[in-house]
Parts: structure tokens; C-alpha cells; sequence
């Protein structure tokens, strides 16, 4: 008996060791860049991880370089992520909700095409895209980011909403249809409440890819004026390595806060989307 | 018998809206014949040119012409040519209206003959309003595809028939970049070369090799790191268990460009913190990402970080749902902590999981951001065509594009991946049970 509560506490230090561990390594990343942004000077090389002296001066510079239009870019990533949220969560629900509710000739093809399509690799069609753009004169413009984000939103969102819609009963539309309420209702009054979860989900992944992708974004956007976040950040890495290391570092921790806020904010929910998927598998 | 059904169809085969007029549905019609008009409007000017730009991609080159000026003396001027790309992609665009248009025409006919029918057996044709409630009433899922489908029809599936082309020209650098020259239909001789022609095949097959090594080892380590993880934290008798959960997944909620970018600058051998901890050791540093076989465990290594969190979240949402009494059955017939892992816990979570790993396996075949912000797909690598040691097919594929010029090979190459990737995942998701049974649910 003694041997095997012996046993048992020793396997608990050994986790919470190995769990220490684990934690400092997903941690350090993190606190690293972010003491960075506060260390005076400009280069990636420090004696010491905490520096030996704080500053805000990098953060001030952000919002002050006329090279580095932080605020500018800011505004610019906001209004394209919210809008191509807007439209891509409404072209993804229109989908998921036609494939989920309704039995129509097609439908199962429908179904592969979605799947098919979403695995192609997005850039291979970057450049029929830009010229498309080009024939539109749309090219530099974020309406053209916003038109492409969106449009592609339904290849990589419908499979998972639509598990989700076929979770809800549909004993509650046919009540619905019973009482007189037209396909439009039921969308509206029924499954629009119930799926809030996964409007959420969905909601989130739209609004973190335009605030995260640079390959895209890079290509159509010429002006330095019309940057988006990723695009600047990116730009600061590959001309400046080590010599505006510090700013870079002030820049991803703005870039970074409202994203990881969301994420902690919605844990729940999105590990309700991820497994959704999953369980029925 | 059959009177307005024959009539009805043979006057929409004439024209939009004709049969739908002599059905007396007079707004329907006028809706049909408008298609109609602008149809013939459009096509009038470019249908013709579509036909010559897609069978030739345009027939003159940029070039000087010799001409008499005014005063009689021969002079030279530049004269612009074809642009193909431009002429092909105009092309494209003119045949997927003419293929809408086509659909439209067909739907008119068909909608006349049944109109037409009805009325023989007596019945009276809906007007407007009626058809209207009609369509939302019982075509309502195809009215709401349309919207998603014509974005999904210009943004996507254009583009992807245009990539297809291009495999099948000879639109590179240096020869053949419009506008100052033209490119040529070749057929298949792009793949041939990709596959047989001694530096394009050998870095094809060097590239191909490591984008399946990376896929498998990638996927492998995230997802058995990621369990580890999770039966370590949902162990008994290990407090605080949504602390250690909130910590671990921290890397998760750090958008990718951040976190990959920050480790390249961890990772940076000259300069890097991780190297200078190595040199308090009195270890030297290594050349993390600058010699190929380092490299390639850096981004494994990173991918790890990156990739653990989101397996140990879905693990551990599994583990919840494994019912409680098959781990006393197992406690009953005496089984050990390693037994009940290898009975209970294991199968279980391969199971629910089993599509997930692939999907993983699928999407780290075309993990860009991976390995295009961590290394660049560098280091150089002299034997390959513009590859580096740890380049996959993808960055590959737009440093080809992007940097080389080189489209259709890039073309080329990016249908191998399509392939590649696409019947992994049609496999998964045919074999799934949402796919086969989803009508059993409720």
C-alpha cells in the first residue's frame, strides 16, 4: 500500500515537473518579445532576457514614424477584416443552410466541389485573381481584398456550419412550416438563435485570416499607403532583420492583443468548433 | 393533345422569353428576354475574339513595323502586340458567360415545355407573384446558392481553370513574358519536363520527398505531443487543471505571422537568444536555420509549438466524452494504468479523431506559413531549381510564380499537389459518418 502511494505521488511530481517545463517553453515566445519591446536600443542581441532598463520609446515610435504608418495600416486591417467578416459569415451561412436543410438534385455534388475546391492551394490562383482585379480596376483597392476574402469563406467554412446546422433539430422547422412560417422565418427566427455558437466561430476565423495574411494582401496591395498590418510587419522583418528588431517587437505585441483576447475570451466556444467536427466523424 | 407544350417549347428555342409570353406569364418572359438581349449584346463584341483568344493567344508580338511616314521616307515604330495572358484570361471570362448563358437558355426551355404541358391538363399558369412564392417555397436552397456560387464561380473556380492552362503553355521567363512576347499552347511537354528533365525532375522528386516527409512527421509529432499533453493535464489528481490549459494554449491564440516571425528571430544563429543560452552552457551555437539538416528540425521543432496546442484541445474534449464505467471495467478485470491507455483511451481517441489527422495531414502538405516565414524555405540549396533544402511543393511553387516567372511550371506543379491533396481528402470525407449517415441524425 505505502509503495504504491509512493508510486503515485512521484508520478504526480514527475507531471507537474514536466508540466512546468512545458509551460515556460509555451510561454517564452511570448514573454520574450514582449519584454523586447520595452528594452531600449534597437538590436536583437541582449545580454539579458529582462533588460536592464524599460521604455516606452519603440511603442511612442509606432504611432509617431512617418516610414512605419502603424495606426494608418491599424484602421486599414480593421476595416477589411470587418467587412470581409460581414460578407464571408453571410455567404458561408447562405450555403451551410441550402446544404444542411434542403434535399435538392445536386446537392451531394455541391458538397464535394465545396471540399474539393477548398483544398486547392490558394495562391496557385493568385495571379488569374490579379488579373481579374486588373480587368475590374480594382487592383490596390481593399475592395478587392474584401470581395476575395469573402468569396472565399464558404470553400473553407460551409463543411463545418453545416454539421453544426444538422445538430438542430428539424422537427423545429417542420413545427415552424406547420404554423405558417416561410423558409426565410425559420432561417431567421429559428436557426439564426440557435447557431450562435457557431456564427461566433465562424465569425472569428474570418476576422483573424485578413489580420493575419500577407502573401495575398502583398500582392494587391502596391501603396505603401494601403498596407495592411501583416504586409507592414513582414516588410519590417525581410528589410530590416536585426537592426529594427525592438519595433518589430512593439508591433506584434499591438498586432497580437486584440487576436489573443478574442481567443481567450471565445476558448469555449471555439473548442465547441473544433470538435464538432471531430466528434461525428 | 399536347398543343401548348409543342408550341410553348419550339418559340423558346427560338428566343428567351417567347415560349414564356405565349404561356401568358408576361413578366417572366420580359425577365427572360432582357437575358436575352443584353446576352446578345455583350457576345456580339467579344464571342468571336473569346473563340480566336483561347485557340491562338494572340498572333502578334510586340515589335517594330517599317512603314512610309508622310514624307515618304521609311521609318520604324514599336507597334504593341498580344498580350496573351490578358487575351486568355479575357477570353475565360467571355466562355463562363457564354456558359451561364447557355444554362439560362436551357432552364427557359425547359420552363416553357413544363408551362406548356400544364396548360394542356387544363391548368391554369402561375402569374408572376405565384411563381415567385413558388420558387421560394420549393427552390429555395438553389436561390440561396446563387449569390455564393457566382462569387465561388469568378474567385475560385476561374481562376483554377486558368492555372490549369497555363500548365499546358509556355508562359515563362525568359522566352515567353508577354507583352513583349507571346506564349504558345504546348500540350503536356511542361510535365514531361517537370518529371524527366534532369535538374526540374531532380529537384521535383527532392522537393516531393521532403514535402511527405515533412507532412508525415509534422502531423505525426503535433498530434502524439498534443495527446501526451492532454492525458498528462486530465491526469487524476493534478490541480488546477484549467490554469495549466489556459498556459498551454497560448501559442494557439498568437496569430501564426507573429509567432513564426518571432521564431526566426529566436532561432537567428548570429544573434538569437536561443544560440546565446546555448554559449552559457559552453555549448556553441548551432546553425539552426542556415544548414539544411538543422533547418529541417527547426521547423518541425517549431511546428511542434505551433501545432501542439490545437491537438491537445481536441484530445482533451475527447477524453471528456469516454464514458467512466469502461475505465472500472477495465479496474475490475485488473487492468494497469498502461492497460487501460491501451484498451480504452488509445482506440477511443483514434477514433472520433481519425478524419481530424487526416485533414491535418492534408492541410501540412500546403503549410506555407510554416516554412515560408521560419526559413524561407532556405537554406539555398545549388542542386535544385530554385529551391532550397527546405522548401515544399508549396513555396516552391510561389517562389516559381512570384520570383522566377516560371508559371507553368508552377502550374504544373501545383495540379501534382491538387491531386495529391485533394483524394486524401475526398477519401476522408466519403468515409465519414456526417457524409453517409447524415440523414440518420434525427
Amino acid at each position: 500500500m505505502i509503495g504504491r502511494k509512493l508510486a503515485n505521488r512521484l508520478r504526480l511530481i514527475v507531471s507537474y515537473i514536466v508540466l512546468v517545463i512545458l509551460a515556460v517553453c509555451a510561454l517564452y515566445p511570448a514573454l520574450w518579445v514582449v519584454l523586447a519591446s520595452f528594452r531600449p536600443g534597437k538590436s536583437l542581441y541582449s545580454k539579458t532576457l529582462i533588460p536592464e532598463s524599460f521604455t516606452l520609446e519603440h511603442y511612442r515610435e509606432l504611432f509617431t514614424s512617418n516610414t512605419f504608418m502603424f495606426t494608418h495600416w491599424y484602421m486599414n486591417t480593421l476595416k477589411i477584416a470587418l467587412f470581409s467578416m460581414i460578407f464571408g459569415v453571410l455567404l458561408t451561412l447562405l450555403t451551410s443552410y441550402a446544404v444542411s436543410r434542403f434535399r435538392f438534385r445536386a446537392r451531394k455534388t455541391a458538397l464535394s466541389t465545396i471540399l474539393v475546391l477548398g483544398m486547392f492551394p490558394g495562391f496557385m490562383s493568385m495571379i488569374a485573381i490579379f488579373l481579374l482585379l486588373k480587368e475590374l480596376n480594382l487592383l490596390d483597392t481593399h475592395m478587392a481584398l474584401i470581395i476575395v476574402y469573402a468569396c472565399g469563406a464558404p470553400l473553407g467554412g460551409t463543411l463545418i456550419a453545416k454539421g453544426f446546422f444538422d445538430t438542430i433539430p428539424r422537427s423545429l422547422d417542420e413545427a415552424a412550416r406547420i404554423d405558417g412560417a416561410s423558409n426565410f422565418m425559420i432561417f431567421r427566427k429559428i436557426i439564426l438563435p440557435l447557431s450562435r455558437p457557431m456564427l461566433t466561430y465562424m465569425a472569428l476565423t474570418q476576422f483573424v485570416g485578413p489580420w493575419v495574411d500577407f502573401i495575398f494582401a502583398r500582392l494587391i496591395l502596391r501603396t505603401k499607403d494601403n498596407w495592411t498590418l501583416a504586409v507592414g510587419l513582414w516588410d519590417i522583418v525581410n528589410t530590416s532583420q536585426n537592426s529594427n528588431f525592438t519595433l518589430f517587437a512593439a508591433a506584434s505585441v499591438f498586432i497580437a492583443i486584440p487576436i489573443i483576447i478574442l481567443f481567450i475570451f471565445l476558448q469555449r466556444l471555439l473548442v465547441d468548433g473544433l470538435t464538432s467536427g471531430a466528434s461525428k466523424g | 393533345m399536347d398543343r401548348h407544350r409543342t408550341r410553348a417549347t419550339i418559340l423558346s428555342i427560338l428566343s428567351l422569353g417567347l415560349g414564356q409570353i405565349y404561356n401568358r406569364q408576361y413578366i417572366k418572359g420580359a425577365i427572360f428576354l432582357l437575358v436575352e438581349v443584353l446576352g446578345i449584346a455583350y457576345f456580339i463584341n467579344y464571342l468571336s475574339f473569346a473563340f480566336w483568344g483561347i485557340t491562338t493567344l494572340g498572333d502578334t508580338p510586340t515589335g517594330f513595323v517599317k512603314f512610309k511616314s508622310a514624307s515618304g521616307i521609311m521609318v520604324s515604330k514599336l507597334v504593341q502586340g498580344d498580350h496573351s495572358i490578358i487575351i486568355m484570361i479575357q477570353s475565360l471570362i467571355t466562355l463562363l458567360f457564354l456558359t451561364l448563358f447557355i444554362i439560362a437558355y436551357i432552364m427557359n426551355i425547359k420552363d416553357a415545355n413544363r408551362i406548356g404541358s400544364l396548360r394542356d391538363a387544363g391548368h391554369k399558369p402561375n402569374n408572376f407573384k405565384q411563381s415567385v412564392r413558388y420558387i421560394l417555397d420549393y427552390k429555395f436552397a438553389q436561390v440561396f446558392l446563387v449569390l455564393p456560387a457566382i462569387g465561388i464561380l469568378f474567385f475560385t473556380i476561374m481562376p483554377i481553370i486558368f492555372m490549369i492552362m497555363l500548365a499546358f503553355t509556355n508562359y515563362s521567363a525568359p522566352d515567353h513574358i508577354p507583352p513583349a512576347k507571346l506564349v504558345n499552347w504546348v500540350g503536356f511537354e511542361t510535365f514531361t519536363n517537370l518529371v524527366s528533365l534532369g535538374t526540374w525532375s531532380h529537384t521535383f522528386y527532392g522537393v516531393l520527398t521532403w514535402t511527405i516527409i515533412w507532412a508525415v512527421l509534422s502531423t505525426v509529432t503535433t498530434y502524439f505531443g498534443g495527446m501526451l499533453v492532454a492525458l498528462l493535464v486530465s491526469q487524476q489528481g493534478i490541480k488546477f487543471k484549467g490554469m495549466w490549459r489556459t498556459l498551454l494554449i497560448i501559442p494557439y491564440a498568437i496569430p501564426q505571422l507573429i509567432s513564426l516571425l518571432v521564431m526566426k528571430n529566436l532561432f537567428n544563429g548570429q544573434f538569437g537568444p536561443i544560440n546565446q543560452y546555448f554559449g552559457y552552457f559552453g555549448l556553441g551555437g548551432l546553425p539552426w536555420l542556415t544548414d539544411p539538416f538543422w533547418a529541417k528540425v527547426t521547423v518541425i521543432v517549431v511546428n511542434m509549438w505551433v501545432g501542439i496546442p490545437v491537438s491537445m484541445l481536441l484530445i482533451m474534449g475527447v477524453l471528456t466524452t469516454i464514458p467512466k464505467d469502461m475505465y472500472e471495467a477495465a479496474e475490475v478485470d485488473g487492468a494497469t494504468g498502461f492497460q487501460k491507455f491501451k484498451i480504452v483511451t488509445l482506440p477511443m481517441i483514434l477514433f472520433t479523431t481519425a478524419p481530424t489527422l487526416i485533414t491535418q495531414f492534408a492541410g501540412n502538405i500546403n503549410n506555407f506559413n510554416a516554412i515560408y516565414l521560419l526559413t524561407a524555405g532556405n537554406p539555398v540549396n545549388g542542386d535544385y531549381q530554385y529551391a532550397g533544402s527546405t522548401d515544399l511543393l508549396v513555396t516552391w511553387l510561389y517562389k516559381l510564380t512570384l520570383d522566377q516567372n516560371k508559371n507553368n511550371m508552377a502550374s504544373a506543379v501545383g495540379i501534382i499537389i491538387f491531386v495529391i491533396v485533394a483524394s486524401f481528402s475526398i477519401y476522408n470525407y466519403r468515409r465519414t459518418r456526417s457524409f453517409k449517415e447524415e440523414d440518420m441524425i434525427q
